[in-house]
């Protein structure tokens, strides 16, 4: 059975935008010694570009192993997946580094920042790698850190900061390079409920901004973010429910949010607190 | 990415543990400075041994009796006894028709006596000869004096010391010309004090006390001493191997035997020079193979602590990977980082040589060879790529989920 001959593949135009993301029968397995553990076991999954798709299972369901092929950083072992129209399988390792600095942006449970190394550094390291100029690198990374309400935080080193900062900072690694995906492994994993609420409100906004955001959570409060929730079980979807259109506001954000971006973002947890300040001097 | 951004990022990485990058550092440089620095002590120690051995003459041969030596004795047998060196032989030597190549043939009788002057006294060689030793060994004669050869014909009392006897036995400010000495029980009267040479490291060139061999036989050693060597000079270096043959023929003729068994050795300057350049610069040779291990033994060090470093920071190879840093990149941080170590090892250990070279070492003062420095130099730079090669493209070959589920 061949994808590529799949009626309505990727770039056979219908009038349709191309999808982001198109898996088709993807099956990954496993060598554990002498075991073989199938991860997936066939998964179909088109996601539309502007979606905000929320990824439940629990674990070893094989939410975790989606997100690594979806993000290039694996490869399916069978089966087919075209990013924003390119088949993956086709591409070689270099080619792979390059699809994954340009079109996808990583944020991690654990933040995944370099150490002693400043916010500012952190941000410009995709771009760094990108072949950005340097003097381009520092100004897309200081609106990148503006953008998720760090624009006064830049010279500070991820140890000088909250978790929730810490993974802003994350958030503006993995925008700066303008990627048509981001991805979000339990990105509020180790946040707090008041810095998970910021950081979905984030995502919330770049997804308002036309950004694709896919992310994993086993936290339903989480999902609730989402405009399309998908569980999986045991390699498989199980479900797949749509909240609200993808043209339409992400579900928990209000209109008000979508003008401008403050410097903070005042967390739904927190609309009692007065307000913090303004947009910070760049 | 440009090479300043590769350079700061791996400066980062070097910086990260301070402590463990300057022993890595350390054990560079320490194999570096043992390069230039044993190198140079090498290098200095042969110069010293040419300076010698030169101050020795390379126009000179020394015609020793084997008998006394031991020299090829045993196939000798019983004509050891017969193999003395006398007055016929320096007269034969001397004759211009059966050796036209030797230009001067000095008898030397040595023997060793306690000087002594008021009170002082110090033990020296006396070396009883003829007017022409001085020049054949190089001596010169700082004030006074040297012996003639109306001494020597009339066996005349009178000595030229060296400038450690006069040193010794003379208060300093006071003038030993015309004094008179005690050689063992006979009196002496100094006529001459000779120039320093300096230690020649073989012996003190200083400590002598040259007299006429006529006195030194009636006084100190009998008359039926035979001479201890004869210093053949040749008329110049180029025809000492000449004067050799014409030496060894003249001699054979005079003692009844052939040249192949003639029982007399004869030490060529220039042959002992070569020989001896040559050992010495194995010497520098066996110095710089010690140094070569070391500078090995850092570069292992800087090996080890790269391993070190890329499995502790696997997951950040994983995170840089994961947002798309491509293999090429990650292969060159690292080993950038490696090239960093012992570049800083590299120039602070030829800093520490040429430091090292100021002070004294084995009593000498090292010898900069400009190549052990671009020598040391390089090797550290060539170790640090081929050490940190293995630890940087191991980096570079992670797979990135698997660097990033490291803890």
């Amino acid at each position: 059975m061949s994808a590529a001959l799949a009626p309505g593949g990727p770039g056979t135009g219908t009038g349709r935008p191309r999808p982001v993301i198109d898996l088709r029968n993807v099956v990954k397995d496993y060598e554990v010694g002498e075991l073989s553990v199938q991860a997936l076991r066939g998964v179909t999954l088109v996601v539309e570009r502007g979606d905000l798709v929320a990824v439940m299972g629990a674990s070893g369901s094989g939410k975790s192993t989606l997100l690594h092929i979806i993000g290039c950083l694996d490869v399916p072992s069978r089966g087919h997946y075209w990013l924003d129209g390119v088949d993956v399988r086709s591409l070689d390792e270099s080619d792979l580094s390059a699809v994954r600095n340009r079109k996808i942006g990583f944020v991690f449970q654990s933040f995944n920042l370099i150490a002693r190394t400043s916010a500012l550094a952190n941000v410009e390291l995709p771009l760094l790698y990108a072949g950005v100029r340097p003097k381009d690198r520092r100004e897309r990374a200081v609106a990148a850190l503006e953008a998720v309400g760090l624009g006064d935080r830049i010279e500070h080193q991820p140890s000088e900061m909250s978790g929730g900062q810490q993974q802003r900072v994350a958030v503006a690694r993995a925008i700066v390079t303008d990627p048509s995906l981001i991805l979000a492994d339990e990105p509020t994993g180790n946040l707090d409920s008041a810095s998970s609420d910021e950081v979905m409100t984030i995502f919330s906004r770049l997804n308002d901004e036309g950004r694709t955001v896919l992310l994993i959570t086993h936290e339903p409060d989480v999902a609730s973010f989402a405009k399309r929730i998908i569980r999986l079980r045991d390699g498989v979807v199980v479900d797949d429910r749509r909240v609200t259109e993808v043209s339409s506001l992400p579900p928990r954000l209000d209109r008000s949010g979508e003008v401008h971006l403050p410097s903070h973002v005042v967390s739904l947890s927190r609309v009692a607190e007065p307000a913090h300040g303004t947009e910070p001097a760049p | 990415m440009t090479a300043r951004d590769t350079f700061a990022i791996a400066l980062r990485g070097v910086a990260t543990n301070k402590l463990r990058s300057a022993l890595t550092v350390l054990g560079v440089m320490i194999g570096v400075a043992s390069v230039i620095l044993l190198v140079g002590v090498g290098t200095a120690s042969s110069r010293a041994i040419e300076s010698r051995i030169n101050s020795l003459g390379t126009n000179t041969l020394t015609v020793l009796s084997t008998g006394r030596f031991g020299r090829g004795a045993a196939s000798l047998g019983t004509q050891t006894q017969a193999a003395n060196l006398t007055l016929a032989d320096v007269d034969a030597l001397e004759s211009p028709a059966d050796a036209p190549d030797v230009s001067s043939v000095s008898p030397v009788l040595s023997t060793s006596v306690t000087a002594t002057y008021q009170g002082s006294s110090y033990t020296t060689t006396v070396t009883g000869s003829t007017p022409s030793y001085l020049g054949a060994e190089d001596y010169s004669v700082a004030s006074g004096s040297g012996i003639t050869t109306q001494e020597v014909q009339a066996h005349d009392r009178v000595v030229v010391i060296g400038s450690a006897v006069a040193s010794n036995l003379f208060p300093v400010g006071s003038d030993p010309l015309g004094q008179t000495i005690y050689l063992g029980s006979a009196t002496f009267r100094v006529v001459g004090v000779l120039a320093s040479k300096g230690s020649s490291g073989l012996a003190n060139a200083d400590a002598v006390a040259i007299a006429p061999y006529t006195s030194v036989q009636d006084e100190l050693t009998g008359y039926a001493a035979s001479f201890t060597s004869l210093i053949v000079q040749a008329r110049s270096a180029s025809t000492i191997n000449l004067a050799q043959s014409e030496v060894q023929s003249v001699l054979a003729s005079d003692h009844d035997t052939t040249v192949a068994n003639l029982p007399f050795s004869i030490l060529n300057q220039a042959s002992l020079l070569s020989a001896a350049t040559a050992t010495s610069s194995n010497l520098t040779d066996l110095l710089a193979a010690v140094a070569a291990i070391s500078l090995l033994v850092g570069g292992i060090g800087v090996m080890n602590i790269m391993l070190v470093t890329v499995t502790e920071r696997t997951r950040e190879i994983g995170i840089r990977k994961a947002i798309g840093a491509p293999k090429s990149v990650i292969l060159t941080q690292f080993l950038v980082e490696a090239v960093i170590v012992s570049l800083f090892g590299g120039i602070t250990g030829v800093l520490v040589g040429l430091v090292g070279s100021k002070f004294r070492i084995d009593g000498s003062y090292p010898v900069i060879e400009p190549y052990s420095i671009a020598l040391a130099f390089g090797v550290a730079i060539a170790v640090g790529v081929f050490f940190g090669f293995y630890p940087a493209n191991r980096a570079a070959s992670l797979r990135p989920i698997e660097a990033l589920r490291y803890e």
